[in-house]
């Protein structure tokens, strides 16, 4: 096929007469596009496969505040307090949350209403994600470009165009704040780089920009703002110290303060919190430098310079340190957040904080995903390491440091493989440019030797040396083929792979579950969407619904009902009060829900499927987080010998508590298999404990056809008479 | 009008027991019918009622006007009526259908509302004909109780007379009243009355005076869901490149017995014909044939329970709502497909190009409360005018679809209460002339063009900021202006001469231009 085009193509070339220069421009231009189309069309398996929808949990919420936005404009939106969630306490919606996504769509949405495209919102959300993905792949290629050549540039757009550690985020329909965020960070580093290569208060402006974009949009913003500190700390360490380097980082840091503080969310962060001191220590730092080396210029004395850079220093550092320690003892700076000290420390939040570590994207990355994530280019990234040390620069340091460091916390929290993923695929795409470049330059010298020595002759010496070469190197020109092909085979094997798991692994939406039913037809379960439409159409407007907080982002966006919590996880409290509710006995519970106003509790429940991902799965961690708050509440009360069971053998607190009744109610005349009693629980495999349960102060409500979720309405009190 | 009165009518149908002899209007006492049957079918939630009337003609005028009469409460119920008259001898009759409209007579008894049947031919003093008369009322079944659990079933009150209600002396006349099972908990006794099986027999009632009324009470079983349709929204959208898109947005709602209390999964799916025997399951859509791109999906997406099949003649459209409805529980959703233009769209004889389309809901059993259903001609089409055979509510729009710049003239028809059996089709016509389908390809075209010639324009163009070095200082001046191409080259070449090689160093802190 690529033959069969190829050939008219250099004809068409042949026949316009361009330039090699022209030539090569043409394909780049080509290759570029295609790779941005590529990228997005690889992204819509989903669509594909499903419909047009959105995914999960939080691109729910994302979605419902875009609604918002488009529907009652931006100043209504950045003002709006949402009654629906967090009942009774709501939720300020405009003050918590990155507003950049949204504010993103909506504007897409504003042009092509303005072009006069009539499309839905809902769409304009659901391919936002991969129209941001396309938009990346430029970016690293004009990254690859900066730091290496055109080439990397080029293999870097490809490798980043299918990396599945990327798609796994920005599939058509993952409408979340990653799938613009990681186009802003690499967009904001590329900005960065080229500012600090040319110098230009320009590309640094520009650099500053990316930044607001990049908080406006996700709270990952922190990464740039610890990374690029460190990096100038580490040129600085290194000797590699230029004027270029300061105006970059002055302009970018001090301009990109000011903008970031306009985000509310953000706020006064980057001179009250301990997260963004770094960056600006490393800045006073710089100035420090900078009159230290202006001093060393006016003095040209050795001798007095070193120690009046001694007594600099020290005065320097000890204004810091006591300025910080101030700043953290008046509470002026606040202390590290849990989620960044679970950065440092993958253990932390497994002892302290608990909902953290309940959140399966929290948990510390297993080498398989590592492997299914990367593939090829996990080989390939010390390889490209190895090339970057060779010709080090200020741009290949930069790319180091920011692959190292993404590294270290891609091992440490699964979701930040895809802030790794760019880096990743730069380096390896160093690797692959500059190993084939090496490669072809080999076959081409030796084509074009052999060409010149028999051809013109012209000086018998050179001719001599060449034919030594030839002959002493006779394996290298078929090495290089094999190796060629080595690469190309690899290279192959990656596309596939991407591509498999692309459309296996990352394209579900996790709202409409798919599986193959017993003649190998596929059957599709779309619970959720039954109970939440259920929800929205038949129960009053203004009913609570307690449920997990899992489910919280979605009942609000689709069942368009009041919940006590969502995912949005900022008061503990309130969700330890829920957990507590659901582990508690049902008299206990039925008065915590009465103090919350609970109309409705909604529990999912995969007994009748073998979903395993339900509520009973989970209600060791509502343990937890209720126990956490509430010592009422013990963990070993709900187990036995540390064993964690359902059937007969379950403890007895477990079998008579919320969560189990509210599952199990009447499952226990349920067949679900057969050649197995009633009430096998499919997603455990065993046969439930207790199948009399009696339901006091609750009433079933609804049930979907395939039991997945299970809605109870919570009866009024009896009278007293 | 006699307003005490009527306020009572509206209050029971009791007073319209009292006999009224109103002999006024000289066509009204003329004619008499001399036998009247009528079918009353309430198996499903739409009531059915054909009546068969044998007309007179006693005075020695001919006329051509037959009344039918309805209690005021009722009328508004009343979805259609419909009169066919026979036609021909014995084996070869047709059916001749005849004009029916609503008619306003000055001094009608407790405010009873009529219909006039228009005969085709007058009939002549001492002649008779018979008349077939259908007519439909929706809401009429009144669930009692009001409201059920999931394993009862539905019972309903009918309210009805015995005696037919007429402004014409009725010689003999019977009613037959059709339940859907043999379960009648009670009925009215106005005697003779008989049940046998699932049907009640009023009559043979003979001589009864005009506006005779009998109020009659029948509470049975009724197990059939209600599907009833408060809002039906159908949009069709003319397209000239050939195809006909038609979205038609839904509410739905259950009018049977509201349902109180557990909804149990476990007893609605081990034991479906005693749980929830009322509770609607799936709706059947008939649409035209050669549908074609067909969905059905609601706000929060695709709702994937459903079926198409399609043969030569219609295609059928079976749906499952998400989750059964019980009485009182709701569902919104879309049904869209594309048709074929041609089979929908026509040219008149006078150049004008019309839209024949069926005017109801393709949902069969259901009634509509309101329907509006909007035309949406093509961008530039003029004058448009809807012709509907019963009366409407109609009024312009306009609507902005993709690549529109003076918008889309959209036909509104509103209707209220209707039921399938108003499937009839409506006429839109419109003037276009065929050029205008050209305006938004061309307009996509020059767009790109524009685009591109701005690429090549950019690409020819110098807008950097040359640099004149005036005493080793700086300067620059701004100005675009367009060079040949080899003069570009050169200029980039000198530049890149002049460029020093490395990046500067960290003492070159001379004023170099920064991003020259």
């Amino acid at each position: 096929m690529a033959a069969v085009a190829n050939m008219p193509v250099s004809d068409l070339l042949k026949s316009f007469k361009l330039k090699t220069k022209q030539q090569e421009l043409l394909i780049r231009v080509s290759i570029l596009c295609l790779v941005y189309i590529l990228a997005f069309i690889t992204r819509l398996f989903s669509v594909l496969r499903y419909e047009s929808m959105i995914h999960e949990f939080d691109p729910y919420f994302n979605y419902r505040t875009t609604l918002y936005l488009t529907q009652n404009g931006f100043y209504d939106f950045w003002n709006w307090f949402d009654y629906e969630s967090w009942y009774p306490l709501g939720r300020i919606v405009g003050g918590t949350l990155y507003p950049g996504l949204m504010v993103t769509a909506a504007l897409i949405y504003r042009i092509l209403h303005f072009l006069r495209f009539a499309v839905h919102i809902r769409e304009v959300c659901v391919l936002t994600a991969p129209f941001f993905a396309s938009n990346t792949t430029l970016v690293a290629y004009f990254f690859g470009k900066e730091i290496w050549d055109t080439g990397a540039g080029l293999v870097a757009a490809i490798l980043i165009a299918v990396c599945p550690g990327y798609i796994s985020r920005s599939v058509a329909g993952s409408y979340d704040n990653e799938g613009v965020a990681i186009f802003a960070l690499l967009f904001t580093f590329y900005l960065f780089v080229k500012a600090v290569n040319t110098g230009s208060l320009a590309w640094s402006l520009a650099s500053a920009f990316g930044y607001f974009y990049m908080v406006s949009a996700w709270g990952g913003y922190v990464f740039i703002i610890n990374l690029i500190p460190l990096y100038v700390l580490v040129l600085l360490i290194t000797g590699r110290y230029s004027m270029r380097l300061y105006v970059a980082y002055n302009c970018m840091y001090v301009l990109g303060m000011l903008l970031a503080m306009q985000i509310r969310f953000v706020g006064f962060q980057h001179v009250q919190s301990g997260e963004h001191m770094a960056a600006m220590g490393v800045f006073f730092l710089m100035q420090v430098f900078y009159f230290l080396d202006w001093v060393k210029h006016m003095l040209s004395d050795t001798k007095l310079f070193q120690a009046f850079l001694r007594i600099t220093v020290t005065c320097a550092v000890a204004v810091g340190t006591i300025a910080l320690g101030l700043g953290m003892l008046s509470g002026y700076i606040s202390p590290w957040t849990g989620r960044f000290y679970s950065l440092l420390d993958p253990t932390y939040a497994k002892d302290h904080i608990p909902i953290i570590a309940s959140v399966s994207e929290h948990q510390p990355t297993a080498w398989s995903s590592f492997m299914f994530d990367f593939h090829i280019l996990l080989f390939l990234f010390p390889a490209g390491l190895y090339f970057c040390f060779k010709r080090l620069s200020d741009a290949t340091i930069f790319i180091v440091m920011y692959g190292l460091t993404s590294m270290y916390f891609a091992g440490v929290m699964v979701r930040l493989i895809l802030v790794a993923t760019p880096a990743v695929c730069l380096i390896s795409a160093i690797a692959v440019s500059a190993t084939v470049k090496n490669l072809t330059v080999l076959l081409r010298s030796k084509n074009k030797g052999v060409q010149t020595g028999s051809t013109k002759g012209s000086s018998s010496s050179k001719a001599s040396s060449k034919a030594l070469l030839d002959q002493s190197q006779p394996f290298q020109k078929n090495g290089a083929i094999a190796l060629l092909f080595g690469a190309f085979y690899l290279l192959s094997k990656y596309a596939t792979h991407c591509t498999w798991v692309t459309s296996e692994a990352y394209s579900s939406p996790s709202i409409v579950l798919a599986a193959r039913g017993a003649h190998g037809s596929r059957v599709i379960f779309d619970d959720y969407r039954e109970a939440y439409f259920w929800l929205r159409q038949n129960t009053p407007p203004d009913a609570k619904v307690m449920s997990w907080w899992d489910y919280g982002y979605q009942i609000t966006a689709m069942g368009n009902r009041t919940v006590i919590v969502d995912n949005n996880t900022w008061n503990n409290t309130h969700i330890a009060t829920v957990g507590r509710a659901m582990s508690s006995y049902e008299d206990e519970a039925i008065e915590i829900m009465r103090s919350l106003d609970v109309d409705y509790v909604l529990v999912v429940f995969g007994g009748v499927t073998g979903y395993s991902s339900d509520d009973i799965n989970k209600f060791l961690w509502m343990v937890r987080i209720g126990g956490g708050v509430f010592p009422v509440i013990k963990e070993p009360d709900y187990l036995v010998n540390g064993e964690y069971r359902v059937d007969k053998g379950a403890a007895p607190k477990m079998l008579n508590c919320l969560m189990y009744k509210l599952c199990y109610y009447r499952f226990g005349e349920m067949l679900t298999e057969y050649g197995k009693p009633p009430g096998y629980d499919r997603a455990r495999g065993v046969e439930i404990g207790n199948k009399d349960i009696k339901l006091e102060h609750l009433e079933e409500a609804f049930t979907t056809s395939n039991w997945i979720v299970r809605i109870y309405k919570v009866k009024p009190p009896n009278n007293r008479w | 009008m006699e307003v005490p009165i009527r306020a009572t009518g509206i209050l029971g149908f009791t007073f319209f027991s009292l006999l009224f002899f109103i002999c006024t209007s000289s066509p009204l006492h003329n004619l008499f019918i001399s036998n009247a049957e009528r079918r009353i079918d309430a198996t499903s939630h739409i009531v059915k009622v054909y009546l068969t009337l044998k007309v007179e003609n006693a005075g020695s005028t001919p006329t051509s006007e037959v009344l039918l009469a309805f209690p005021p409460t009722r009328v508004d119920h009343l979805a259609t009526v419909e009169a066919l008259v026979t036609k021909g001898k014995r084996k070869k009759t047709t059916l001749v259908r005849l004009d029916v409209k609503p008619t306003e007579l000055p001094d009608a008894p407790n405010g009873a509302k009529y219909f006039t049947i228009y005969l085709a031919n007058p009939l002549n003093s001492g002649e008779s004909t018979t008349l077939e008369v259908l007519y439909l009322f929706t809401h009429s079944l009144e669930p009692f109780p009001a409201e059920i659990g999931q394993s009862e079933s539905q019972l309903v009150h009918y309210r009805d007379s015995a005696l037919i209600l007429s402004p014409y002396h009725i010689k003999q006349q019977t009613t037959f009243i059709k339940t859907p099972s043999s379960k009648v908990e009670s009925f009215t006794r106005v005697e003779p009355t008989n049940r046998a099986g699932t049907e009640i027999k009023y009559g043979p009632y003979e001589d009864r005076p005009p506006y005779s009324f009998s109020p009659i009470l029948i509470h049975f079983e009724n197990n059939s869901p209600f599907p009833v349709v408060e809002e039906l929204v159908r949009e069709v959208e003319i397209s000239h490149w050939g195809n006909l898109q038609v979205t038609e947005q839904y509410t739905l709602v259950h009018g049977g017995a509201r349902h109180k209390g557990v909804f149990s999964r476990v007893d609605f799916q081990s034991r479906p014909t005693l749980s929830g025997a009322s509770s609607l399951r799936h709706l059947l859509a008939r649409l035209p044939p050669r549908v074609h791109s067909v969905y059905y999906r609601d706000e929060i997406g695709n709702i994937s329970s459903s079926h198409l099949r399609t043969d030569s003649r219609k295609s059928e459209l079976e749906i499952e709502p998400r989750y059964p409805l019980f009485g009182g529980w709701k569902a919104t959703f879309v049904i869209g497909y594309g048709l074929p233009l041609q089979d929908f769209l026509f040219e008149s004889s006078d150049d004008r190009r019309y839209l024949n389309f069926t005017f109801g809901c393709p949902l069969l059993e259901t009634v509509v409360d309101k329907l509006t259903v909007k035309v949406v001609l093509p961008e530039g089409s003029k004058d448009p005018s809807a012709v509907v055979p019963f009366p409407v509510d109609q009024h312009l729009e306009t609507k902005y679809s993709y690549l529109d710049v003076v918008g889309r003239t959209v036909v509104v028809v509103e209707k209220k209460n209707l039921v399938p059996v108003q499937n009839s089709h409506f006429q839109v016509y419109y003037t276009f002339k065929p050029i205008f389908m050209l305006a938004e390809p061309l307009m996509l075209a020059s767009a790109f063009f524009l685009f591109f010639v701005a690429c090549v324009a950019y690409l020819h163009i110098d807008l950097s900021i040359p640099m004149l070095s005036v005493r080793g200082v700086n300067i620059r001046y701004g100005c675009a202006k367009i060079k040949p191409i080899s003069k570009c080259v050169s200029d980039m070449k000198e530049t890149k001469l002049s460029d020093p090689a490395d990046p500067p160093a960290m003492n070159d802190s001379s004023n170099r231009s920064l991003g020259g």
